[in-house]
């Protein structure tokens, strides 16, 4: 079972908090929102739960223990478009957890690929250098990598930003899809609307939690009027907090 | 022609071993110089080429002009310099470029200093622009070593190499495989950088390490054609390098690293992939 458990988690950096005392449970199959203001933790909580960064305190318990079966989509992934790599290559890195290090691609492998580029709509597109793909064409790639990767676990940090209309509908089906698979998908997402057709539940987040549960009950004006109150900057002179023992 | 192009290898021993030599640095070389260029630290081999120095100048300064322990000498100072500024990179604050830089101008200050406790211009002309008409039975074998070396770890690496350039982040989300293989590449340019130290000396060390990837940029569209064209741009320098400094009386080292000099400039101006010529009068559109 791949349901998520956050104990009293704090998360940041140079001590200072960038998500405070967070507690709740992810469960298996869940398709998770996570809203709020600009320097709310949403990045951060989303790196935690990736285990790119690790807890200040508290503890984040991913029931299967595989990290590998964890998928990380970061906001801005760290990709060197000029490097020449066709988009084949790519998108079979996806493949890492069966390929490891040497293993070469079985015939299973590339039709896994190929059937990825196909749901993401880059059929024709394998041989093509990285660098020549538009903003909402890598991001296609991205998503066929995910497609790839098979992770039960999905995280993915604000995948629809800058993205044409069409490409964010077709990606948003996606990840549907994933959810009809009883896969678990976590999403820090700005635009309201896609958060109240497609995701179920919320985490409003402004450093604590401001509210996590059925998306309608969490996106209420008075707890998103709440969570803008939220200071974004880091006290320097901040005191020790008293809950972190 | 023979008498230009072919007699010089047959006539003369030196000749023979000179162009083995650099086919050999080629071989390993260039690979190492194409992943260090699509990391963007094309000119860490540079500096890690003057980091060299102090280690080879203590071998210097013991045993005089003796092969082990100069190679060894500059093998541990460039692994120190490499690994440390690597180690400080990975686990601080600090960019690989700038510690790079802070490690390298300590052990060049130091290997200056080395040098000047003990030393006579030749050798010291032999340090700095190496003698690659002078390589003998045993540096031979550990030019060739090198290279073989270098060949099999990076068939070993090339994935974990080639995704930690693309999307580091990605590989970290995957693997453990990221560091170690970061490390053990570092270490292959110390490795290759002393093989070039011995053929061509301190400053131009990374001659054909570096000119023959850059330069294949321009000809190729994936990193294995990168590599293959990156080693046959390296071996032809060494040859011509070497056929011309025979005819024309020049130096040998620098003959060589000016061939592949002009190679660079060739490519920069008619290259196919982003050279002068085709990206500012393009050849007629296609329909779609």
């Amino acid at each position: 079972m791949s349901s998520v458990r956050i104990r009293n988690l704090t998360l940041g950096y140079d001590r200072h908090p960038a998500v405070h005392h967070l507690d709740g449970t992810i469960e298996e199959g869940a398709m998770l929102a996570v809203v709020g203001p600009n320097g709310a933790g949403k990045s951060t909580l989303l790196k935690g739960l990736a285990g790119a960064i690790s807890p200040l305190s508290g503890a984040i318990e991913i029931a299967r223990a595989d990290r590998h079966a964890v998928a990380y989509l970061p906001q801005a992934a760290e990709i060197d478009r000029s490097f020449p790599i066709t988009v084949m290559e790519l998108v079979a890195m996806g493949l890492w957890k069966r390929t490891g290090l040497f293993g070469g691609l079985s015939k299973a492998d590339r039709a896994a690929v190929d059937h990825a580029l196909a749901a993401v709509g880059l059929t024709g597109f394998e041989r093509r250098p990285i660098g020549t793909l538009s903003g909402g064409q890598l991001q296609r790639m991205l998503f066929a990598r995910l497609l790839v990767q098979d992770a039960r676990l999905i995280l993915l940090d604000e995948p629809f930003t800058a993205i044409d209309a069409k490409t964010c509908a077709d990606l948003l089906d996606l990840v549907r899809r994933w959810n009809a698979e009883k896969r678990t998908v976590v999403a820090v997402l700005h635009d309201m609307e896609t958060v109240r057709q497609a995701f179920p539940q919320s985490l409003l987040l402004a450093r604590r939690s401001i509210a996590w549960g059925p998306t309608d009950e969490v996106l209420t004006p008075e707890n998103l009027l709440a969570a803008r109150r939220m200071t974004e900057a880091f006290d320097d002179h901040a005191d020790i907090c008293a809950a972190a023992a | 022609m023979y008498d230009l192009l072919i007699g010089p290898f047959v006539e003369f021993e030196f000749m023979r071993r000179a162009l083995v030599g650099t086919v050999a640095l080629s071989l390993g070389g260039a690979p190492v110089g194409v992943f260090l260029m699509l990391r963007r630290m094309s000119l860490m081999g540079d500096a890690m080429a003057h980091a060299i120095l102090p280690g080879a100048a203590m071998g210097y300064l013991l045993f005089g002009l003796a092969l082990v322990p100069m190679t060894l000498g500059g093998i541990a100072a460039g692994f120190a310099v490499a690994l440390t500024a690597g180690l400080v990179a990975r686990f601080t604050a600090l960019k690989e470029d700038a510690s790079l830089a802070a490690f390298y101008l300590i052990s060049l200050a130091l290997g200056v200093i080395v040098i000047s406790m003990r030393g006579s211009n030749v050798d010291l002309f032999r340090v700095l622009f190496g003698s690659v008409l002078a390589l003998d039975d045993p540096t031979l074998l550990l030019l060739a070593g090198i290279a073989t070396v270098t060949l099999v770890a990076l068939a070993v690496l090339w994935r974990p190499l080639v995704l930690d350039c693309v999307d580091p982040g990605f590989l970290r989300s995957v693997s453990r495989a990221g560091a170690p293989a970061h490390l053990v590449f570092l270490a292959l340019v110390v490795l290759n950088l002393v093989a070039g130290f011995h053929a061509l000396g301190t400053l131009l060390a990374v001659g054909l390490m570096m000119l023959p990837a850059i330069a294949a940029r321009f000809w190729a569209r994936d990193v294995t054609a990168l590599a293959a064209t990156a080693v046959l741009i390296g071996v032809v320098s060494g040859y011509a390098g070497l056929m011309l400094s025979y005819n024309m009386s020049t130096p040998s080292g620098p003959s060589i690293v000016l061939v592949a000099g002009v190679i660079y400039l060739v490519s920069l101006v008619f290259g196919p992939r982003g050279g002068l010529v085709p990206t500012y009068w393009p050849a007629r559109h296609r329909e779609a």
